[in-house]
């Protein structure tokens, strides 16, 4: 049976892993290399470095650090952050990522969506949601780190981004984000209800059952988390054996 | 000596060649899309990735198709996605032909049977990790029979010849992961990104000696 996904998120800024809530009070975690080959021996199903350096002239880090997690670590792995242009898909991919995350571009501009798709396969494109809700079972696509309303609805926007050409979809709660109150499951479930593509829920991970819940409650193909796993409270195989306990098929 | 993995322009295949220079030892591991370089190397991997007419119009493209051919019949050859597609005849992805090496069809995860246990809708593509059913094959050596290996798929390979398979895994549907035939061998899913299983079924080709 396929096994569903634990996905440990790095957020990685000046070449190093960092995590904070809200990106303020940002704590250093290590070297993003080191600590994508220890979540692979713990048996991680995917890495996913998500880019948050502010400034463009610091983007080439990211290409050096992919280019080093590629000659070492055989799982997928996926980058996101900063995604303008097909020639940043591009060079993404060339530098040894195996799917990039496309989040505030495919907004701003949904045809980069069905172009890099087109060029690089929907396998390799993810788009990602950062979704907030507005009333009760309603949520918008917010942009800017939860501050700007789109005014588009999650769940349409989804199916939207579907058709023009993504396999995947990485759904970040912003109002769970940082919180440590588990995911928003009645989100997870609408958005992962409404499409075909693999859905992955992310935001408010604070214990092993927020992970569970996700895949059952949520109906997620795949969770992610960052802080949990980073700070050394659980490892990636404690998830995975909490999971498989609460009758989840994971690769062990 | 070298292990050529063929370029014709469909996808990354920087993944594949990290992992195989991983376990090439001093072995070189060269990308090429020229043909000579291709019948020079001692073993072939001949990966895919996207969409199969595309996977062959490129290959035609290129003026590959013959040392495809060439190298399939002779040296150890290991297909790798679409690389596996297209050995068999027809795919009814675009309706297209394949290489037909080997007799069989290329079809789609079957949409009314993509139902799980519990009676959730099962998505195509197939994408995560799922278990491999083996058949007796040396390029098994070291992996147990059910290890999980990395898939990303909606179409999967139908030989009409039951004795080519050599791999099977469940999805909604029982369906052949990997054949093999004297100096071939194919897989559906991708070894590259399979971990420690993936990187051993890659060190079991590079010093791979098919009888024969």
């Amino acid at each position: 049976m396929l096994a569903k996904r634990i996905i440990p998120c790095l957020d990685v800024t000046a070449g190093r892993v960092v995590k904070g809530t809200n990106f303020v009070g940002l704590r250093d975690a290590g070297d993003p290399v080191e600590i994508a080959r220890r979540y692979d021996d713990q048996g991680a199903d995917e890495v996913t470095f998500l880019d948050i350096t502010a400034s463009s002239d610091q983007r080439d880090i990211i290409l050096h650090i992919i280019e080093d997690c590629a000659r070492q670590v055989f799982i997928p792995l996926t980058v996101g952050g900063g995604v303008r242009k097909v020639e940043d898909v591009r060079r993404l991919l060339n530098a040894g990522a195996d799917k990039v995350s496309i989040n505030t571009a495919a907004v701003t501009n949904p045809d980069l969506v069905a172009e890099a798709s087109a060029k690089v396969g929907s396998q390799c494109i993810v788009v990602a949601i950062d979704a907030k809700q507005v009333a009760p079972g309603r949520w918008h696509v917010f942009t800017h780190g939860g501050r700007n309303d789109t005014g588009l609805d999650a769940v349409e926007w989804a199916r939207k981004v579907e058709s023009l050409g993504a396999g995947e979809i990485l759904l970040t709660s912003m109002d769970r984000d940082g919180t440590k109150n588990g995911f928003d499951l009645a989100l997870t479930r609408a958005v992962a209800d409404a499409v075909q593509v693999p859905v992955i829920a992310s935001g408010g991970v604070g214990n092993l059952d927020h992970l569970a819940d996700g895949v059952s409650l949520g109906r997620a193909d795949a969770v992610l988390a960052a802080s949990i796993f980073h700070f050394g409270e659980y490892t990636v195989r404690q998830a995975k054996e909490h999971m498989a306990a609460r009758g989840i098929e994971v690769r062990l | 000596m070298s292990i050529a993995v063929i370029d014709y322009g469909m996808g990354n295949l920087r993944s594949v060649c990290q992992a195989l220079a991983h376990v090439a030892g001093d072995t070189p591991v060269v990308v090429t899309s020229d043909p000579e370089r291709v019948a020079a190397a001692e073993r072939v991997v001949f990966p895919g990735q996207g969409a199969m007419p595309d996977c062959m119009a490129e290959l035609e493209a290129r003026g590959l198709r013959q040392a495809v051919l060439d190298a399939a019949a002779r040296k150890p050859f290991l297909g790798i996605c679409i690389g596996l597609q297209m050995l068999f005849e027809h795919s009814e992805e675009g309706d297209v032909p394949g290489l037909g090496i080997f007799p069989g069809q290329v079809r789609r995860f079957p949409a009314a049977r993509m139902v799980a246990a519990d009676g959730s809708r099962l998505k195509v593509p197939h994408m995560g990790w799922n278990q491999v059913w083996q058949k007796p094959h040396p390029l098994w050596a070291g992996i147990g029979d059910g290890a999980r290996f990395y898939f990303v798929h909606s179409y999967c390979v139908h030989p009409e010849d039951p004795s080519l398979v050599t791999g099977t895994c469940e999805y909604g549907v029982p369906f052949t992961c990997a054949v093999g035939r004297a100096n071939i061998f194919a897989v559906q899913f991708h070894p590259e990104k399979s971990a420690r299983d993936g990187l051993q079924l890659l060190k079991n080709f590079v010093s791979w000696q098919p009888a024969g």
